[in-house]
């Protein structure tokens, strides 16, 4: 399952010499390659161009208060282009795009998902249009977008635990995925799933993989509320419904607690899963100028600050300031990220999840 | 009668063209792609696969091996069938006894009574299930705070835990007692009193007459409640996703939508669609078994009020009781949704200090697909009701006129979708209208066509019952005098059948804009409904969004129901027929 191919058009994560590679592409074209595009500005005719398209639709995985700010500010740094959003989890967007597109159906400009495989099956599939904003260029670091514009990381995820301080004491709050299987947490937690959510989707698979599917399988048997998206685990237990969340949207805890919910993250031993989420372009763009637009405007300094101040989620824009009451992403205990596994497996990994789950 | 055929058509003015029979060709043709073009997709789907190495569709059994072998796929069937006949029992446990007071008692207020049934039945039963969650949830649920503030219990303590097989059986029942209460109250309102005169004068007491004479002849009628209720419960796509998925188990139909899923196995869903459709057509041919027997219960011919049986101090309990039925499926529910909307915390109680607008602006300022889902609805709603009311009038003036040959097969096919669920018809019109020769997917037309589809049936049988209470001497005078039938029927009986075309109209209308479980199949992103967009909602858990859109959505229909109703020349200002 974790068999590594470098095959380079399937390699997202670069590692510095594949970024090298990518440099190198660049700047002299080789023939073997396809040539990175050229680094775009957002210039009056750009703009001009998606007026004139006056709309984008804009299919995504992110939680819908930030999806809705994102496209609100964006409508007023652009007016007369109307942006519309259209949320669900990245596993349905997935689904969606795949139903869509089969029946000739192009209404999406750009999509955002949580779940990196997704580009790879799209990127194979012929259907990306290669885009490649200057400031990407220039502030990313280079694993955090794909050296020929198919993909950029729009912001960085964790699913760490979480739970309602007003049911559980600081010191009583599990420390870690193997506290979860205590008795005392029975009938008490909420989980998210992994055939409707990226975030999910990856979560399962790097814990499947570093603690073994028997991980699942005890866990199974602790009454688990099962909901679907990432974004509602938070939300349950802020309303205090369940007392611990198992994984979901990391971000939107501290934004709750900041905010004065009862509720606090935990960053479990073993290690918290991580999930980057990248947006791209589609050739099919029934808006492609719009599209573009927004895709650039989304990862630039503007765009990423809202990811930061308001959304509390990881910007890979290296001139994003940081705002206090979120742990650095290099102070966390991560687990590895492998699109590729997930890519090959993700029918299995929902396959075997629904076993054990029932659902 | 039978003046009024076609072959008789000679006269003084023959350049005038009788378009009837053409025109209700048309209509039996369009009836039949309607339905079987969808049908033979799915049976045709279930019975094969693609062949991976010649990649042929070919025949094969092996969907149906796995259906019925496949422990994912036995566990719902089961688990369905323990909702529905659940259910069914608890609608008429409640809705015999409620029909039975509102119909045949001295007990005040029956008409408010009767609309807050018809509140009950205009509540989309997902939202319904929503509104569940907020009020019975275990933990953040108000019913079960409140149990917590009455009794000081524990944290954890709770009374009620929707997320459960009975909460899920509790919430369905909630939302299709309606169907059983309509058909026995009025199968209670039409029982001549003369029957019941007649116990009495034979010495029978109050009690006595009911059981023995009352009871017997509702029966029919319950049980065709208690067959519709289990229907309903069976094909509720909703209430289970919202439900029973939390609580780690699938209903048939959530795991049919399940299988369309990444990557999608429309084969395996046609398959598991078709038990659906089966019971569904067994079940109907019972009913119509049942209700083909109800001829002795009208036997008395008019005759004079049905006798209502005074409650005396029994009204009070009597009283207690319907009152505490309505509370579940509306008050309460509406008071939750209510509260959720304008609280910043959809399980808390809003006070004057917390109250905000919050949710209102987020849903109608700045979620983006809230105008375009009020539009498609509002489309959408109003095109099937015309349409499908034009079709059932047709189609139901053919059948109760024997206006052509055929006429039983115009029928039969026009009563057909009933037995088919929601989403197994989403099935089917996915697989048929997402290839050539008809490529309707991803515009409103295929939601349009699923919504008529749905809903031919009951307009069809209101305006057929109707069409049979207006006198063909009208029409024939009409006839006689030289107007064509179309004409006869525009100018002379569509004016006389006002009152239920309206009333058919609005039926579609509702019906419509609380259907889910086709419009899950078939939306995509620029099709999407309220329904749709309010499920969506759901699964990320924005409860105050929903609130807001789900009242909309209510206010929407009742005032497109009230506008319809006062419009200049319908309605109560027109001739009424009799």
């Amino acid at each position: 399952m974790t068999e590594k191919k470098f095959a380079r058009r399937d390699v997202l994560k670069g590692t510095t010499a594949l970024a090298a590679a990518g440099m190198s592409g660049a700047l002299f074209a080789q023939p073997a390659r396809a040539q990175a595009p050229a680094a775009a500005a957002i210039t009056p005719e750009l703009i001009e161009a998606a007026k004139k398209e006056g709309k984008v639709v804009f299919y995504t995985a992110m939680d819908l208060t930030l999806a809705q700010r994102l496209g609100r500010e964006f409508e007023q740094r652009f007016p007369g282009i109307s942006a519309r959003v259209e949320r669900s989890g990245a596993e349905r967007v997935f689904t969606r795009i795949a139903q869509e597109f089969s029946s000739k159906i192009y209404a999406v400009d750009l999509a955002n998902t949580s779940d990196l495989a997704h580009v790879i099956h799209w990127k194979r599939d012929g259907l990306l249009a290669p885009y490649l904003p200057e400031e990407v260029v220039k502030h990313y670091p280079k694993q955090y977008y794909d050296p020929e514009g198919f993909q950029i990381v729009t912001r960085v995820l964790v699913s760490p635990l979480g739970y309602n301080t007003n049911l559980v004491k600081a010191e009583e709050a599990p420390k870690s995925f193997a506290d979860l299987l205590d008795p005392k947490w029975a009938g008490k937690m909420v989980k998210a799933h992994p055939a409707y959510s990226g975030t999910i989707m990856n979560s399962t698979y790097q814990t499947a993989r570093d603690l073994g599917w028997e991980y699942f399988e005890k866990l199974a048997k602790q009454r688990i509320m099962q909901v679907q998206s990432a974004t509602d685990t938070p939300k349950k237990i802020a309303l205090g419904e369940r007392a611990i969340m198992v994984d979901g949207a990391g971000y939107l805890i501290i934004q709750y607690k900041e905010k004065g919910d009862p509720v606090d993250i935990i960053y479990p031993e073993e290690g918290t899963p991580v999930a980057t989420s990248p947006s791209v372009v589609f050739k099919s763009a029934p808006n492609p100028n719009a599209g573009r637009l927004f895709q650039n405007w989304m990862h630039s300094r503007e765009g990423q600050q809202i990811i930061v101040d308001f959304a509390r989620q990881y910007s890979p824009h290296a001139q994003t300031v940081e705002k206090p009451g979120v742990r650095k992403l290099a102070d966390i205990k991560l687990m590895k990220e492998d699109a590729e596994a997930i890519e090959k497996g993700a029918e299995e990994i929902k396959k075997r999840y629904s076993a054990l789950f029932k659902v | 009668m039978t003046l009024a055929l076609p072959a008789q058509k000679e006269g003084r003015r023959t350049f005038k063209v009788d378009f009837s029979v053409p025109v209700l060709l048309t209509f039996a043709a369009l009836l039949c792609v309607l339905i079987l073009l969808p049908i033979s997709w799915l049976v045709m789907y279930s019975l094969s696969e693609v062949d991976p190495a010649t990649k042929e569709r070919v025949f094969t059994l092996a969907q149906f091996r796995t259906l019925f072998s496949d422990p994912d796929l036995v566990e719902p069937l089961i688990t369905t069938m323990i909702v529905a006949i659940s259910s069914s029992v608890a609608c008429c446990l409640v809705a015999a006894p409620m029909g039975w007071l509102v119909a045949r008692t001295d007990m005040p207020m029956t008409k408010v009574i009767r609309a807050l049934v018809t509140a009950s039945f205009v509540t989309p039963p997902f939202l319904g299930a929503i509104a569940w969650e907020i009020l019975a949830a275990p933990n953040s649920g108000l019913l079960n705070k409140l149990y917590r503030f009455l009794t000081g219990a524990e944290m954890d303590a709770y009374l009620f835990n929707i997320y459960s097989m009975p909460g899920l059986i509790f919430v369905i029942a909630c939302y299709t007692f309606p169907y059983v209460f309509v058909l026995v109250a009025n199968a209670l309102d039409r029982i001549p009193g003369d029957l019941e005169d007649a116990s009495s004068i034979l010495g029978a007491g109050t009690w006595t007459t009911a059981r023995r004479v009352t009871i017997p002849l509702v029966l029919p009628a319950l049980l065709a409640g208690a067959l519709v209720a289990f229907l309903q419960a069976m094909i509720l796509f909703g209430s289970p996703a919202i439900l029973a998925l939390p609580a780690g188990f699938h209903t048939m139909t959530t795991k049919i939508w399940s299988l369309f899923q990444y990557p999608p196995k429309p084969e395996l869903a046609a398959a598991a669609s078709l038990p659906l459709l089966f019971l569904t057509v067994m079940l109907l041919r019972g009913q119509q078994m049942i209700l083909g027997r109800k001829g002795y219960s009208i036997v008395g011919g008019k005759s004079g009020e049905p006798r209502l049986i005074r409650l005396g101090w029994f009204v009070v309990p009597a009283m207690a009781f319907v009152v505490i039925v309505l509370m579940l499926p509306v008050f309460l529910p509406y008071f939750a949704l209510l509260n959720a909307a304008f609280s910043p915390i959809a399980t808390n109680l809003v006070t004057s200090a917390t109250f905000t607008m919050k949710n209102f602006h987020f849903t109608f300022f700045e979620l983006s697909t809230t105008q375009l889902a009020l539009k498609n609805t509002f489309i959408l709603g109003a095109a099937s009701a015309t349409i499908g009311t034009v079709l059932a009038l047709v189609i139901s003036y053919a059948t109760a006129r024997k206006a052509i040959t055929g006429y039983r097969v115009l029928g039969f096919l026009a009563t057909a979708p009933i037995a088919i669920p929601g989403i197994v018809l989403g099935v089917g019109l996915f697989l048929a209208y997402t290839r050539p020769p008809f490529v309707l997917y991803g515009t409103l037309w295929v939601l349009l066509i699923a919504y008529i589809t749905i809903e031919l049936p009951a307009a069809y049988q209101q305006l057929q019952s109707a069409f049979r209470a207006v006198h063909p001497e009208l029409e024939d005078a009409s006839r006689i005098l030289g107007a064509t039938r179309l004409r006869s029927l525009r100018d002379v009986t569509a004016p006389l059948l006002r009152t239920s075309v309206l009333a058919t109209w609005c039926f579609i209308f509702v019906s419509t804009v609380r259907e889910l479980s086709a419009a899950i199949m078939l939306f995509t992103s620029e099709t999407k409904v309220v329904s749709v967009l309010i499920f969506d909602l759901k699964e990320s858990g924005d409860l105050g969004a929903i609130a807001i859109l789900g009242l909309s959505m209510l206010v929407l229909t009742f005032t497109v129901v009230i506008f319809i109703n006062r419009l200049p020349g319908f309605g109560s200002s027109g001739l009424r027929n009799t």
